[in-house]
């Protein structure tokens, strides 16, 4: 593959990366997890936090806006809760919208080459189920290929998945308040180029043990 | 007649120089007032005995204050502020009270008399604790819940002390029936009259008096309101003043005739009419009345203040004010941390309620008509009170300096407020397209306040449960009285073009905090209404026709959700060139002599066809696009424009 980890560098302010989230919460009253996720997350420096059910509840998206907004952005982030193994209904129908022939893929020059791509997302099953025993049957890895087919058809690096798993539990269970302290921490480290991405890639979700791909901070 | 019009002058002409500047410098109207009546009483002596008479003419102001306090006093609210209203209110009055009357014993006056300064001691002013409160944007916070509290139990125990206070002059100067004595009804004009009741024995009295409470309950409840409906629907606005004036001179006429305290009749006639439609409209037509008497009544208190006695008793007269204020705030913070307000809150209760207040005023004139207060200490008695007013705003300006930051400082951050409303919404005109937008919002849980000019669409909807009011929603007294200055949002609905921008300049003028939306009926008139400063515009068809022409496509055999991707593509268009055409719409309003808008709406309308057909989902190729792209940058104005 051309699309080297190494080749995700920054063009921002300062070589820092510019990071957009797109989260997709149907529901963002009700939620407990994703809710302070992204209260977090807006308020991370350097960190484009775009609610999409907020911006297009109608699902009606101005196309060349959003591609305006990949453009500008050297990180791209999903984050969702877990709806039946995939995204919520809008970020399929966003992709379906914005990654167009010709600007995201099979074009002279692909926009998004290069770019790093990965979901922060939050499932209600534990842990142990997604795996080749659990009741899941697949990791999380493996059940979301589609996205990761997506970035690498687009050129993009992926990145595993940031998740959190039993998150119907995870407020009284008090693991919340960590799970929040580690992505803000991730997103940190993408936008200075303090994680490791080669050893992050092959990982089956991003946030097994931050220390051994984050440095410093 | 040329001596009237001298008094009138010289009164308004001091009101209208004092008012605004007391009111700039942060002091509020009733200072202003009272410094008014000061400047041409004492300071200049343009006025002089007549002041009493005019006095008396003022006092009816009182009655109509308490009409209109009786008129705010929804059943349901009293309810759910039962505890702090009986509670705070109720031991606030009475504690302050009573040991006001235990220093004056111990100083060796009649007992009477001591509960009766103390009463009128325990009285805060109203007018200055709820305004400064407003502008200061403490209304929300625990300690200006509290003060409400407190002043509402206050306004409404005038009515009891209005009563009381007969009882507490000595029984040497104690006439027959005290309570027979009607308070403010001492006027020539009823003089006589008052004595209809005079050679009834006291079964027959008080059979007398019950018929005159029913007649003011019942008719206030069953005839008011088709006497209302039956003027509303005339539209002579002067005759509806003229029938609310009515309304509250007849019930203090009636009141007076039987030897009740008018103030006690038209407050009554108030708490019935409270859940009138017509609530609003009532108070909208009697404040004015009520503002100028008041303002009159204080000027003539400001006006009899001695200067003299401060002067001689300089000292005695700061004591006592300081004292009264000191006592008023140590039972304000005992009550305040028995009902656990947060530290802040506790002073900002107890300092905003310090001082004595204009009901102090009126209690204290009513003493002295009753022989309860001797003349030469009334006059010591409101000079205190006129102080204790007058220091009010520096105590605020103290809790603001010092007090507050400090606690602040002490607890880290400030914790987020809780948001225990949706901040209410007011509809005026609740027509066909008012009403939908009204039972969405209702069904969401959103309070709001409907208005409407039409009495049979407001009677159609109150019987539906729907809690609306009558009044042309384009005066601004009744948009005030409505609450417009704490709504969040003013929905325009009425289908009167000219009227419809003019309701949005003046709220957009008068209450800039206020977010507009406004039905617009064509595309000039929107126009014309984002002009005068609505924040988002729609016209009142366009929705439904839109909706029917893609119904049209869809009975033409389309696929419905091809019907949909032209509809949406439609809508784009339509707001991108709205918005495009603003400006030079705004550079010559007139379409048949502005050659510059005429060719971008002939470019709009030819470019329509490529923008429906140009369709993105099938043509996944950036260089076939056949329409050109919206400016960026322009999305976010886009979803005003519709």
């Amino acid at each position: 593959m051309s699309n080297a980890p190494e080749s995700a560098r920054g063009s921002g302010e300062g070589g820092r990366r510019r990071i957009l989230v797109l989260f997709a919460h149907p529901s963002l009253e009700r939620s407990e997890v994703n809710g302070p996720l992204a209260e977090a997350t807006a308020r991370v420096e350097g960190v484009t936090l775009v609610d999409l059910y907020a911006e297009s509840p109608t699902f009606d998206f101005n196309v060349d806006r959003e591609q305006a907004r990949l453009l500008a952005h050297e990180v791209i982030c999903f984050m969702y809760p877990l709806y039946w193994y995939s995204t919520p209904a809008i970020l399929k129908e966003w992709q379906d919208l914005v990654l167009e022939r010709g600007f995201a893929y099979d074009a002279a020059a692909p926009a998004l080459q290069g770019k790093i791509f990965f979901s922060a997302l939050t499932a209600g099953g534990p842990e142990a189920a997604y795996c080749a025993a659990g009741y899941n049957h697949l990791t999380i890895r493996e059940l979301l290929y589609p996205l990761e087919q997506m970035a690498r058809l687009c050129g993009m690096i992926y990145l595993p998945p940031f998740a959190l798993f039993g998150a119907r539990t995870a407020l009284e269970e008090g693991r919340l308040a960590g799970h929040v302290a580690d992505w803000v921490r991730v997103l940190e480290a993408l936008r200075d180029d303090r994680l490791d991405l080669a050893a992050a890639a092959p990982r089956t979700k991003l946030n097994d043990d931050l220390n051994a791909i984050i440095r410093g901070g | 007649m040329d001596g009237m019009l001298l008094h009138a002058f010289v009164y308004l002409a001091a009101a209208v120089l004092a008012v605004p500047v007391a009111n700039r410098l942060g002091l509020g109207s009733v200072l202003g007032y009272l410094i008014a009546g000061i400047l041409i009483g004492p300071a200049l002596g343009l006025v002089g005995s007549e002041t009493k008479d005019i006095q008396q003419i003022a006092e009816f102001g009182v009655v109509m204050m308490l009409f209109l306090v009786g008129l705010e006093l929804e059943p349901k609210l009293l309810w759910e502020m039962r505890g702090r209203l009986l509670g705070l209110g109720g031991l606030q009055v009475g504690l302050t009270a009573v040991a006001i009357a235990a220093f004056a014993l111990w100083q060796g006056l009649y007992w009477g008399l001591g509960l009766a300064i103390g009463l009128v001691f325990a009285m805060s002013s109203t007018a200055i604790v709820i305004q400064t409160l407003n502008e200061k944007g403490l209304t929300k916070t625990e300690g200006g819940r509290a003060s409400f509290a407190v002043l509402l139990f206050q306004d409404i125990s005038v009515i009891a002390v209005l009563a009381l206070i007969p009882f507490l002059a000595r029984p040497e100067s104690l006439r027959l029936a005290p309570w027979l004595n009607a308070p403010m009804g001492q006027s020539p004009a009823v003089h006589g009259t008052a004595r209809l009741v005079a050679g009834l024995p006291d079964w027959g009295y008080a059979l007398v008096v019950l018929g005159a409470v029913a007649v003011v309950v019942l008719g206030g409840h069953y005839l008011s309101r088709p006497l209302f409906r039956y003027i509303a629907e005339s539209r002579l606005r002067e005759v509806f003043t003229a029938s609310a004036l009515l309304l509250v001179v007849g019930t203090a006429l009636l009141m007076t005739l039987v030897g009740l305290s008018p103030a006690l009749g038209t407050f009554l006639a108030g708490v019935v009419l409270a859940n009138s439609e017509f609530r609003h409209e009532l108070r909208s037509d009697i404040e004015p009345f009520k503002g100028i008497l008041m303002g009159i009544f204080f000027i003539t208190v400001g006006a009899g203040i001695d200067f003299g006695i401060l002067s001689r008793d300089f000292v005695t007269v700061l004591g006592l004010t300081l004292g009264v204020m000191g006592l008023k705030t140590a039972v304000l913070l005992v009550l305040a941390r028995l009902f656990r307000l947060q530290a802040g809150d506790r002073w900002l209760f107890a300092l905003s309620l310090a001082q004595a207040g204009e009901f102090g005023f009126v209690l204290l004139g009513f003493c002295v008509q009753n022989g309860v207060v001797q003349g030469n200490i009334a006059r010591t008695l409101s000079l205190v009170i006129a102080l204790s007013m007058l220091l009010t705003p520096a105590l605020f300006i103290l809790y603001e300096r010092l007090i507050a930051p400090r606690l602040r400082n002490g607890s880290g951050p400030p914790a987020a407020d809780t948001i225990d409303e949706e901040g209410t919404v007011v509809i005026a005109g609740i027509g066909r397209f008012g009403q939908i937008i009204n039972r969405l919002l209702v069904a969401a849980g959103v309070d709001t306040v409907v208005l409407d000019h039409r009495a049979d669409q407001i009677d159609l909807l109150r019987k539906l449960g729907i809690k609306s009011y009558y009044g042309e929603a384009s005066r601004p007294d009744l948009l005030h009285a409505a609450g417009l200055g704490r709504a969040r949002l003013f929905i325009v609905a009425i289908d009167d073009r000219d009227r419809a921008v003019e309701m949005v300049e003046y709220c957009r003028r008068t209450y800039p905090q206020v977010r507009i939306l406004a039905r617009a009926y064509d595309v000039s008139h929107l126009y014309l209404l984002k002009r005068a400063g609505a924040d988002l515009a729609m016209r009142e068809v366009y929705d439904t026709s839109l909706g029917m022409g893609a119904a049209a496509l869809r009975e033409l055999g389309m696929h419905p959700y091809k019907v949909e991707r032209m509809t949406r593509a439609f809508r784009r268009h339509e707001s991108e060139g709205l918005a495009g055409m603003y400006d030079l719409w705004d550079e010559d309003p007139d379409i048949a002599r502005n050659l510059d808008l005429q060719a971008v709406i002939r470019k709009h309308v030819g470019t329509l066809q490529d923008a429906l057909n140009a369709d993105r989902m099938q043509l996944h190729d950036r260089t076939e696009r056949g329409w050109t792209p919206p400016s960026r940058g322009f999305s976010r104005e886009s979803d005003e424009w519709q």
